[in-house]
Order: structure tokens, then C-alpha cells, then sequence
């Protein structure tokens, strides 16, 4: 090659890369959203597929490209592992080029992911894992804590089941991030309501046999067995209490169940429950039509949290439109600025602490007799006002938050 | 393998390695370090069983022990890193002395299973203890400045100083191997009353080679510690104790580096073939039979062995020597 062309090909480059990113604004040219979920573990049902359909309806629905750059949405299996799920995080930021995590589903892969995202600067939106660290001591103006929280399970459920008479607890709570930090929620609404905390039996994640952690349940006298597990967990302790006869002098308040739960339960066991969650298919036509949508894809109704991972994706885009970027910082403002108005939820708004405070709703496991057909499970019972759903701003420990 | 050929491709290796903070697009840096971490503890574990003969099931408890020491040191104690690395190896090292001592009143199989108890002891340890998190690990361990000047916090320092650390494990084990010591492991493994005979101290042996095994697992967990900001469940659980073995026995127990091979090989499939998610286990399983099947020696073992079939008086000469050996004793 002569000296010259070489040199004209060396000038020709250099434009090219300078120019760059003065004619896009998109790093990478590409909106690359990451799901990671638990594909195949115990969590697997009520995040996994479903939720990795739920973000590509999003973005099909917004049209596949934002900003005139394409959407891609790329998965990951964090097997309920924390190091796991912090290594692909770190991973798809450093070189996957992803701008945004979703889903999150369980509390611990949620705060070691969180930590990772507030290193790197890229956005997650914590839709699976109700841990309360999210807006407080790992909040970040990166991250987002969207469907729900251990606050506004304690302050539905909880609550509820207090004011109902329930005065002593016994917990039989999962062993990690997510149980115990929804136990404390829970034991702080209990002693608020002058009702006292007998004990605790806590468990491993993906537990079979509860019958030790029953018959302590049972031994403790409490009039309420909490149970701050969710998932197959939930599942096999209600069970459980039903089958060594628990459930004859104790009541059961399951803190946070899915609407998988109740469908594997079925009706007969799981009637009566009750449950807080942020949404329900069966709402409004609104969220019955996406209920519909999304049966078609993936052959069931999908969930609160697959529900807020099509929400909070479309929020996201919408921000990076609105921005006319994707650069985290100025996407995080739009974030926090623009309101949320869709199926998911009216007047919804980040707040500065990453929380999106929304209405919740309590709501009560159907009667056989009662349901009307398959998926049909859920009565509402009352609406828990944004206001008092989740953490007032000012008990948030975020730095963010100016006191 | 001949000595240029392998001096040669060792040269290449490390020019690569060296290469890799360059195009972190090729070859992402945070998961070659991984690897290099699994490379030190396969090899570090083959000090037992294949220079030794002894086969260890609990090796997790001193790669997750030294990870969670580490990670206690760094993030609680607020030490500096090279510090709580050296904590970590110390801490399994000493491990291994204690398993060795225990684990060598018997032999084989109860061996096997004495170590797989003790290191199932361990993993409750830290499921229970308040300051491991249990499932959620121990998040959030800063990397600190290395020596007061170095701050580890970008991934490119990091990387060097975690090569260097590997390189020096891997070094050692070279040396132990290869030294009078190592001649003595192997007098050992090929026949302990005969060794016991000439006058050697064999439990003596053992317990060391047991933690000189477990104190460079311990580096390979405290490095990995350093670089993910994490110790976990996982770094202590039975299932390490079983990749590592596979680790081993794919690369080949009777060289030195083998297993390293075997590390590179397990990672990458678990990288790579991520996508299939529970599938990947089924896959590595399937590679793992077929290596069995087709060459026992696993893959350095079978190229050593190849090369050394090449027709040439001598070497077929030091052959017969060496069998004739090997009948007398």
C-alpha cells in the first residue's frame, strides 16, 4: 500500500471514531436490555421464560428500535447464586454492552447486582426480589426498585392479618436476604400493632421436608405461622401445615405469594389466603388484555413481576427517548421525571431513592365454588394507597435522599 | 513433551496472558482471571492426587475458607489486600494440616470420605455464621490498594497482580514437584511401606503435602475473592470439591499443568455454554465420559504419552529401564 493511502485511510479512521459519538447518541449503536433471571431454579416459574417474554413484548410493542437504533434483549440464568449473577452483570457491562438489568428475581443476586451497577453506572430495575437494600443502603441513582417491596408486603399482608387479631407470630422464614429482611418488615408492623414476635424457624432456599420447622411452629403457639418464604418454598410449608394439621389452631399468613403459587396450591389448600401483590390480571380490561397477550406466548397468566418487567422496560425506553440518549446519568433523570400511566399501574413515579411508589393492593384467594374458571383466583379486598404502601422518603437511608 | 516444545508454547501462553487487558472484547479479563484461579487450585489439588496418591473430596473447604478469611480481613478488618490474601492461604493452609492430620489415619475411599465429611463441616460453618451472609455471601468486599500505592480497583491492575500471584503459585507447585520432596510424594504414592521402610516420615509427608495442597487452593480462593468482590456458598460447596477433581482428571494427574488445561476446558464450557443453562452440567458430563473412555490420561497425559511413543532408541531404551523399574518394585 502506498505511504499515502495509508495515511488517508489512517486520517478516514480517526474521523470515523471522533465523529461518533457526536452522530449517535446510543452507545454501541444498540439499546441492549439483559434479563437475569432464575431460568431453572426454584424461582424459575414466577421469573425465568415468562419474564424474558414480558421484556421482549415491551420492545416489540415500542417498535424494536428507539432513537433510530436497535433494541436487543439478551438473557442470563443466575441459578439463585449471588456470585453467579454479580459475575454476568459485571460481565454484560464491562463487554456484553448491556445498558439495562431487569427482573432480578431473588434478593440476594438483586443486592450483589446492585453493588455491581452502582460501580459500573448502568441501569437495573429490580422487579423479582422484594430486598429493601435496593433504595437504601446499596441505592444508587442507577437503580430502580419497581413492583414491590418487603415494605409494602408487611404493610399489606401483615397488616391485614393484625388487624384481623393475628397478636403473636411465629416465622418460618427462608434463609437468606429476601426472608429475613422480610421478616424484620414484617416483625416491625407486628410490634407497631402491639402484637409481640414468639420466634422463628428459618430454612434453607429450595427446602422439601418441612416437618421439623412445623412441629416448632406448632410447639411455639403462636396464632399466626408467617411465612416469609415464597416460590416452591411457600408452597411445600403450606402444605406442610395443612398436612400435620397446623392450620387447625393456627392460621397461616403467607407474605408474599404469586399467582403460580396459588395455581400449584390450587384452590381447596390455598383458599381464604391472603396476598398482597401489585397487580393482577384480572384487574381491569387493560390487564386483561395483556394477561391474554401473554398467555398465548408463554401458556400461563403472567405475574406482578412479569407484569412490571414489560412496565419497566417501556418506562426505560421511554426515558431514553425522552432524553434523546442513552447515557445512564441522563436516562436516570428521565426516569425519575416522567410519570407512569399504563396496565401496570395509574400515576406511578420513581423517586429520587430509586423507589417506585404505587398503589398496592391486598387481595384474597378465591373459594373452588367462587372461581370461574382456570387462572381465575383472586379477590380484591382493599387498595393500600401509595402513601402508606412503601418506606416514607424520609426513613430511606439512601444518600441520595437530602435530609 | 519435549523441552523446547514446551518451553516454547509456556513462552506463548504468557505472551497472550500478558496480551489480554488489550482487547478485553476477545478475551474478557474478569473471567480469564477466573479461570486462571480455577488453573492455580486444579493444580495445587493434583499436589495430593497425583503426585501423592491421595484423593482428596473436601478441596472446596480450603478454596471457600480462604475466600471467606479474605474477604473477612478486607471488608470488616479494613486490612489491605496483600494482607488478606496472606490470611486466606495461611488460614487453609492451616486447614490442611488439621484435615491431613485426621484424613490419613486411613486410606482410599475412607480417605475420600473422611475429607468429604470434614469439608462438609466447613460449608455448615459458614452457612450458619453471622458475618458470611449465608446464601447472599459476603457481598461487597473492597479490593483495596495492594501495598499502599496499587489501587486494584480497576480491572487492569488487578489483572496483572492476579497473574503474577498465579504465575508464583504455579511456580511453586512446579517446584515442589520437582524437588526431593516431590521425588519423596511420589516414593509414597508408588509404594508407602517401602518408603516408610528407607527411614521417611510418611505421615509427616502427607500432613504437609496436605497443606502445601490446601495453602495454594487457599490463594487460588482468596484471589478469586479479590476479583469478584464476593465470597460465597458456592466457593465452599461440595460441588467445587467435585469440579475440581474433574478439573484434574480431564487435564491429566500425572503432569504438572495439566489440570490447568482441565480448568481452561470445564470454565469455558461453563462460559460459553451458558445459554443452555442446567444443560451445561449434562455437557461437561458427556466430555467427561468420553475423556474416561477414550483417553484416561486425560488430555495432557494422552499428548505426553504420544510423544513420547514416537519411535527413538533412546527414549524406548529409557522406557525399558523404567518398566524394569517398576517391576522390581
Amino acid at each position: 500500500m502506498a505511504r499515502s493511502s495509508r495515511l488517508s485511510l489512517a486520517a478516514s479512521a480517526l474521523l470515523a471514531v471522533t465523529a461518533w459519538p457526536a452522530s449517535a447518541q446510543i452507545s454501541d449503536d444498540v439499546v441492549r436490555i439483559g434479563v437475569l433471571a432464575d431460568m431453572s431454579g426454584i424461582y424459575a416459574d414466577l421469573s425465568g421464560k415468562g419474564a424474558v417474554e414480558a421484556v421482549r413484548m415491551a420492545v416489540e410493542d415500542f417498535g424494536g428500535t428507539v432513537l433510530g437504533k436497535k433494541i436487543d434483549v439478551v438473557f442470563a440464568d443466575h441459578l439463585n447464586k449471588p456470585d453467579i449473577g454479580a459475575a454476568k452483570a459485571r460481565e454484560w457491562f464491562d463487554t456484553g454492552g448491556v445498558d439495562m438489568i431487569n427482573d432480578l428475581a431473588n434478593s440476594g443476586v438483586a443486592r450483589a447486582v446492585a453493588t455491581v451497577a452502582k460501580e459500573k453506572k448502568r441501569h437495573i430495575i429490580v422487579n423479582g426480589a422484594s430486598n429493601m437494600g435496593i433504595t437504601n443502603e446499596l441505592c444508587s441513582p442507577y437503580a430502580i426498585h419497581y413492583a414491590y417491596d418487603a415494605y409494602s408486603l408487611a404493610h399489606g399482608t401483615g397488616k391485614a392479618v393484625v388487624e384481623q387479631g393475628g397478636k403473636t407470630w411465629f416465622f418460618l422464614t427462608v434463609d437468606f436476604a429476601f426472608g429475613i429482611g422480610l421478616e424484620q418488615q414484617v416483625s416491625n408492623v407486628v410490634r407497631a400493632n402491639k402484637g409481640r414476635v414468639v420466634g422463628a424457624a428459618r430454612h434453607p432456599l429450595a427446602t422439601t421436608d418441612f416437618s421439623s420447622y412445623i412441629l416448632q411452629a406448632q410447639a411455639s403457639k403462636a396464632e399466626i405461622i408467617g411465612i416469609a418464604s415464597t416460590g416452591a418454598d411457600a408452597v411445600n410449608a403450606i402444605k406442610a401445615a395443612a398436612e400435620f394439621g397446623a392450620t387447625k389452631n393456627q392460621k397461616l399468613a403467607a407474605l408474599l405469594l404469586w399467582i403460580e403459587d396459588v395455581h400449584s396450591l390450587g384452590l381447596q389448600t390455598a383458599q381464604g389466603l391472603l396476598l398482597t401483590n401489585a397487580w393482577y390480571w384480572d384487574a381491569n380490561d387493560e390487564s386483561r388484555a395483556f394477561g391474554q397477550r401473554f398467555m398465548k406466548r408463554v401458556g400461563k397468566m403472567p405475574n406482578m413481576a412479569q407484569a412490571a418487567d414489560y412496565s419497566s422496560t417501556m418506562h426505560y425506553l421511554n426515558a431514553v427517548k425522552a432524553a434523546g440518549t442513552d447515557d445512564p446519568d441522563k436516562v436516570s433523570a428521565k426516569m425519575r421525571e416522567l410519570p407512569i400511566n399504563d396496565f401496570f399501574t395509574r400515576n406511578g413515579t420513581v423517586r429520587v431513592d430509586g423507589r417506585m411508589v404505587h398503589d398496592m393492593y391486598l387481595w384474597q384467594v378465591k373459594t373452588p365454588a367462587e372461581s370461574k374458571g382456570a387462572w381465575d383466583y383472586l379477590k380484591p379486598v382493599a387498595t393500600i394507597p401509595a402513601a402508606q404502601a412503601f418506606q416514607p422518603l424520609s426513613e430511606s437511608t439512601c444518600y441520595l435522599v437530602k435530609k | 513433551m519435549p523441552l523446547a516444545l514446551s518451553r516454547s508454547l509456556l513462552v506463548l501462553l504468557f505472551a497472550v496472558l500478558v496480551a489480554v487487558p488489550f482487547m478485553p472484547h476477545i478475551l474478557y479479563p474478569v473471567f480469564v482471571m477466573k479461570v486462571m484461579c480455577f488453573a492455580l487450585f486444579a493444580c495445587a489439588y493434583n499436589l495430593l492426587l497425583g503426585h501423592t496418591g491421595i484423593v482428596s473430596f473436601g478441596h472446596a473447604a480450603f478454596f471457600g475458607t480462604a475466600a471467606y478469611v479474605t474477604g473477612y480481613a478486607l471488608r470488616e478488618l479494613g486490612l489491605p489486600p496483600e494482607v488478606g490474601i496472606l490470611a486466606g492461604v495461611l488460614g487453609a493452609a492451616l486447614l490442611g494440616a488439621v484435615f491431613g492430620a485426621l484424613a490419613i489415619r486411613r486410606q482410599g475411599i475412607y480417605l475420600a470420605m473422611i475429607t468429604l465429611a470434614l469439608a462438609q463441616l466447613v460449608y455448615f460453618v459458614f452457612l450458619q455464621a453471622e458475618f458470611t451472609g449465608a446464601e447472599d455471601g459476603m457481598q461487597q468486599i473492597p479490593r483495596g490498594v495492594l501495598f499502599g500505592v496499587l489501587s486494584l480497583r480497576s480491572d487492569f491492575n488487578l489483572y496483572y497482580v492476579v497473574l503474577a500471584c498465579i504465575a508464583g503459585g504455579l511456580w511453586l507447585v512446579h517446584r515442589i514437584v520437582n524437588s526431593p520432596f516431590g521425588e519423596v510424594l511420589r516414593a509414597i504414592r508408588e509404594h508407602e511401606p517401602r518408603a516408610r521402610s528407607l527411614g521417611y516420615a510418611v505421615d509427616r509427608y502427607k500432613i504437609i503435602a496436605f497443606s502445601l495442597s490446601a495453602g495454594l487452593s487457599g490463594l487460588a480462593g482468596s484471589l478469586k475473592c479479590v476479583v469478584f468482590q464476593l465470597a460465597a456458598l458456592t466457593d465452599v460447596h461440595w460441588h467445587m470439591s467435585g469440579e475440581v477433581i474433574l478439573m484434574t482428571l480431564l487435564g491429566g494427574m500425572s503432569s504438572v499443568f495439566g489440570p490447568a488445561i482441565g480448568a481452561v476446558l470445564i470454565s469455558a464450557l461453563h462460559h460459553y455454554f451458558d445459554a443452555l443453562g442446567a444443560w451445561v452440567t449434562i455437557v461437561v458430563g458427556l466430555v467427561f465420559i468420553f475423556c474416561v473412555l477414550v483417553f484416561r490420561r486425560g488430555i495432557v497425559g494422552q499428548l505426553n504419552h504420544m510423544l513420547m511413543q514416537r519411535p527413538s532408541v533412546t527414549r524406548s531404551a529409557a522406557a525399558n529401564i523404567k518398566e524394569k523399574h517398576h517391576a522390581a518394585v
